[in-house]
C-alpha cells in the first residue's frame, strides 16, 4: 500500500469536453442497466488524459456526478489505483520499471539517469517536459529494462539509448515506440527460432509474412 | 522440438497481420458454428479430456472449471471474465496474444461463453497495456463487423463481448479482486464461499479465466483433444507459453510443448545462460510468487507443474527468470519483497503489515546490518502471513523469501558476517517481535 492523497492546489472547476462525455457515455452503454458504476476506471482515466495526465478533485467529483456514485466511492477508486495521478507531472510522465526481471537487466542503470537527467521522484522539471517514478512490474519482462512513457511502452533500454530517448522527446523529434534495439516485440533477438516456416528465420521471408510489416 | 504447425500462437511476434483476414489464414473463426452446434457437453468434454491446466497461474483444470457454471436463468444472466490484468513480475505472454493474436482470444470468449451459457464476455486488462487494449478493442469492432459477434451473428448464439481496464493494481488479477474492481469499487478480494461460478460478477454466476486458457480453446477443439494432450507429461499437457527474463543471452516469449527441459528451453530459444551453464546461480520458473530454485536442482528439470511443485516452486505463469552468478540474490528477493509491500491491498492485517515488516528487514539483510537469529524469525514470520489471509498475496509474499532462505541461507550468513566484520558507528538493529 502507500499513501496517496490530493494535490493540495487543485483547479476551481472540471468539465469533460463534449466528446469525452460521449465516450464515456458509450463506456456506460457497456454495462448492465444500474451498473454504470462498473465505467469508473474508464472515466477517471480518460478525465486524467483530458487533463494534462493528472486527476484534480473536481474531475473526481464530477465522475461521480456523471455515475451517480457517492463522492468518497469515486475518491477511494481514485486513490487505490497507482495510474491515477494525484497530483501534476511532466509533459513526459516517465514510468520506470523497476522490479526484479528488470533489476537484474540494469534498470539501476536507467534511474540514474532519470536521477541525473530529470531529478529526484515525483518532481517535475523547471520546463514542465518531464517527471519520472519508478513504478511496480509493467508486464515486458522479455523486453527488460523499459520505461512507460505516457501511453507508450519503450523497451530494451540502455543507458545510452534511454539519454538519447529522452533528449529526443526533449527536442520533439519522433522516436519509436517499442524496442530501442531495432527487435521486434518479445522475439529472441538475432534470428527467430520458432514460427521459421511461417515467416522464414528473419521474419519477412515466409509464406505468412505480411509484406508492409518486414524489416 | 515442438513443429511449427503445432504451435498455437502462429504469429506470437506480430510478423503477420493481427487483423481478422490474417487471423483466418492461420485458421481462427474456421468452422465454429460446427464446433458450437457439437453442444455444450461436448465442449466442455473435449476441454476435460484435452488436460488443459489454467494458464493464469494456479493450474486448475479449465474444462472442469467451465462445468461448475450453473444452468441459464434468465433473471441471473451469467457472464465470463477474462483475467488479462498481467501483472505478476516475470510475465509478459497475454500481452503478446492481445496485440498479435487477439481474435484467438475472442473466438475463444464465443466458445468458452457458449459452454457455460454467459451472454456476455468482459475481458478485463491491465490500465497499463493501452495498445494493446486499442488492438484487441480493434479486433473486437473488426468482429462485430463481419458479424462473428452480436445480438445476431452468425453463430446463432447471441453473445457480446466488452473490453474493459483497471489502473495499476496488481491485486485486480486475484479473481474476486478483478470483479470487484469490474464493479467500480476498490479492488479488494472477496471472501469465498460464495465461489464465482454461484455468486460473481453483480452477483451473477461468472467465471474468470486466462487469456491464455481461452485463447488456445478453439484450435484445442479444432484439433482435437488427444492432439493437446499428445504434448506434455502426463497430467501437464499442452503447449505453453514461456517468457524467459533475466539473464540469458536472448530475453524472448516463445510456444513449446509443457515439460521440456529447462536446460534445453533456454539453449533453443534464448542462445543459453550469460556466461555459460557453470554461471547459472538461479531460477525462479513461474512469475516472482514461486519459490526460487537453485541452479543445479532446475537444470535438467522439466518445465510443467508437477515437476516444479516438487522442487517447492511451481509453473505459476511459465515466467522463467533467470539469475546468473553475478546477482546479488538477497537484493532480487528483497525487490520482490517491496513489490508485495507496494502491491498489497491492505485488506487483511498480517499482509497489510506483515509484507511491510518483511521488506524493512530484508532491506537490512540486502546489506547485512541484521542477526543471524533474524534470519529464523523472518522465517517464521512468513509463515505466519502464508494462509492466514483472505487471498494468495500473502502467500505470494511468503513464499520468495521461504525460498531464499531455504537455499541460499549461507549467502545471507555471510553477508551478516561481512557487515559485522567491519566497524560501524550506529549498533545493529533487531526487528521487532
Amino acid at each position: 500500500m502507500s499513501v496517496r492523497r490530493l494535490a493540495e492546489v487543485q483547479p476551481e472547476s472540471f468539465e469533460f469536453t463534449p466528446e469525452n462525455r460521449a465516450w464515456l457515455d458509450a463506456q456506460i452503454a457497456k454495462y448492465p442497466p444500474g451498473r454504470q458504476a462498473s465505467a469508473v476506471i474508464p472515466g477517471l482515466w480518460q478525465a486524467q488524459k483530458q487533463h494534462d495526465y493528472w486527476l484534480p478533485q473536481k474531475a473526481i467529483e464530477k465522475v461521480a456526478d456523471i455515475l451517480g456514485m457517492p463522492y468518497i466511492r469515486v475518491l477511494e477508486v481514485a486513490t487505490f489505483y497507482t495510474m491515477f495521478n494525484l497530483s501534476p507531472v511532466g509533459k513526459y510522465y516517465v514510468q520506470l520499471c523497476g522490479t526484479t526481471p528488470c533489476m537484474l537487466r540494469g534498470s539501476d542503470e536507467i534511474i540514474k539517469i532519470c536521477e541525473a537527467r530529470i531529478g529526484p521522484q515525483g518532481k517535475v522539471t523547471d520546463d514542465g517536459l518531464f517527471s519520472w517514478l519508478e513504478v511496480e512490474c509493467l508486464g515486458a519482462c522479455c523486453n527488460a529494462p523499459m520505461v512507460q512513457i505516457n501511453d507508450d511502452y519503450y523497451e530494451d533500454l540502455t543507458p545510452e539509448n534511454f539519454a538519447k530517448l529522452l533528449d529526443d522527446l526533449a527536442a520533439g523529434r519522433p522516436v519509436s515506440i517499442g524496442s530501442q534495439q531495432g527487435r521486434r516485440t518479445s522475439e529472441p533477438q538475432g534470428a527467430l527460432t520458432s514460427l521459421t516456416e511461417f515467416y522464414g528465420a528473419d521474419g519477412a521471408s515466409g509464406p505468412l509474412s505480411a509484406p508492409q510489416q518486414a524489416k | 522440438m515442438l513443429k511449427d504447425q503445432d504451435r498455437i500462437f502462429q504469429n506470437l511476434y506480430g510478423y503477420g497481420d493481427w487483423g481478422l483476414e490474417g487471423a483466418r489464414k492461420r485458421g481462427a473463426w474456421d468452422g465454429t458454428k460446427v464446433l458450437l452446434e457439437k453442444g455444450k457437453d461436448w465442449i466442455i468434454s473435449e476441454m476435460k479430456a484435452s488436460g488443459l491446466r489454467g494458464r493464469g497461474g494456479a493450474g486448475f483444470p479449465t474444462g472442469l472449471k467451465w462445468s461448475f457454471m450453473p444452468k441459464p436463468d434468465a433473471a441471473r444472466p451469467s457472464y465470463l471474465v477474462v483475467n488479462a490484468d498481467e501483472s505478476e513480475p516475470g510475465t509478459c505472454k497475454d500481452r503478446e496474444i492481445m496485440r498479435n493474436d487477439p481474435h484467438l482470444l475472442i473466438e475463444g470468449c464465443l466458445i468458452a461463453s457458449f459452454a457455460m451459457g454467459a451472454s456476455a464476455a468482459y475481458i478485463y486488462l491491465r490500465g497499463e497495456y493501452i495498445m494493446e487494449r486499442e488492438r484487441l478493442q480493434a479486433a473486437v469492432d473488426q468482429a462485430y463487423a463481419a458479424n462473428l459477434l452480436g445480438q445476431h451473428n452468425v453463430h446463432g448464439y447471441p453473445f457480446e463481448v466488452y473490453v474493459h481496464h483497471g489502473a495499476g493494481a496488481y491485486i485486480c488479477g486475484e479473481e474476486t479482486a478483478l470483479l470487484e474492481s469490474l464493479e467500480g469499487k476498490k479492488g479488494m478480494p472477496r471472501l469465498k464461499p460464495p465461489f464465482p461460478a454461484n455468486m460473481g460478477l453483480y452477483g451473477c454466476p461468472t467465471t474468470v479465466n486466462n487469456v491464455e486458457s481461452i485463447a488456445v480453446a478453439p484450435t484445442i477443439l479444432r484439433r482435437s483433444a488427444a492432439w493437446f494432450a499428445g504434448f506434455g507429461a502426463k497430467n501437464n499437457a499442452g503447449t505453453k507459453l514461456f517468457c524467459i527474463s533475466g539473464h540469458v543471452n536472448k530475453p524472448c516469449n516463445v510456444e513449446e510443448a509443457m515439460s521440456i527441459p529447462f536446460r534445453e528451453l533456454i539453449d533453443r530459444h534464448c542462445g543459453g545462460v550469460r556466461g555459460g551453464w557453470d554461471n547459472l546461480l538461479a531460477v525462479i520458473p513461474g512469475g516472482s510468487s514461486v519459490r526460487c530454485v537453485p541452479a543445479h536442482e532446475i537444470i535438467d528439470c522439466p518445465m510443467d507443474f508437477d515437476s516444479l511443485s516438487k522442487l517447492k516452486s511451481g509453473l505459476g505463469t511459465a515466467a522463467v527468470i533467470v539469475m546468473d552468478k553475478s546477482t546479488d540474490i538477497i537484493r532480487a528477493i528483497a525487490r520482490l519483497s517491496h513489490f508485495y509491500k507496494h502491491e498489497s491491498c491492505g485488506q487483511c492485517t498480517p499482509c497489510r503489515e506483515g509484507t511491510g515488516w518483511m521488506y524493512r528487514v530484508m532491506q537490512r539483510m540486502v546489506e547485512g546490518r541484521a542477526q543471524k537469529k533474524e534470519i529464523d524469525m523472518l522465517f517464521d514470520v512468513s509463515k505466519q502471513i502464508e494462509g492466514h489471509t483472505i487471498c494468495a498475496l500473502g502467500d505470494a509474499a511468503a513464499w520468495p523469501i521461504q525460498g531464499l532462505i531455504t537455499h541460499f541461507r549461507p549467502v545471507i550468513e555471510a553477508r551478516i558476517d561481512q557487515y559485522a566484520a567491519n566497524p560501524h558507528s550506529d549498533p545493529v538493529k533487531v526487528a521487532a517481535e
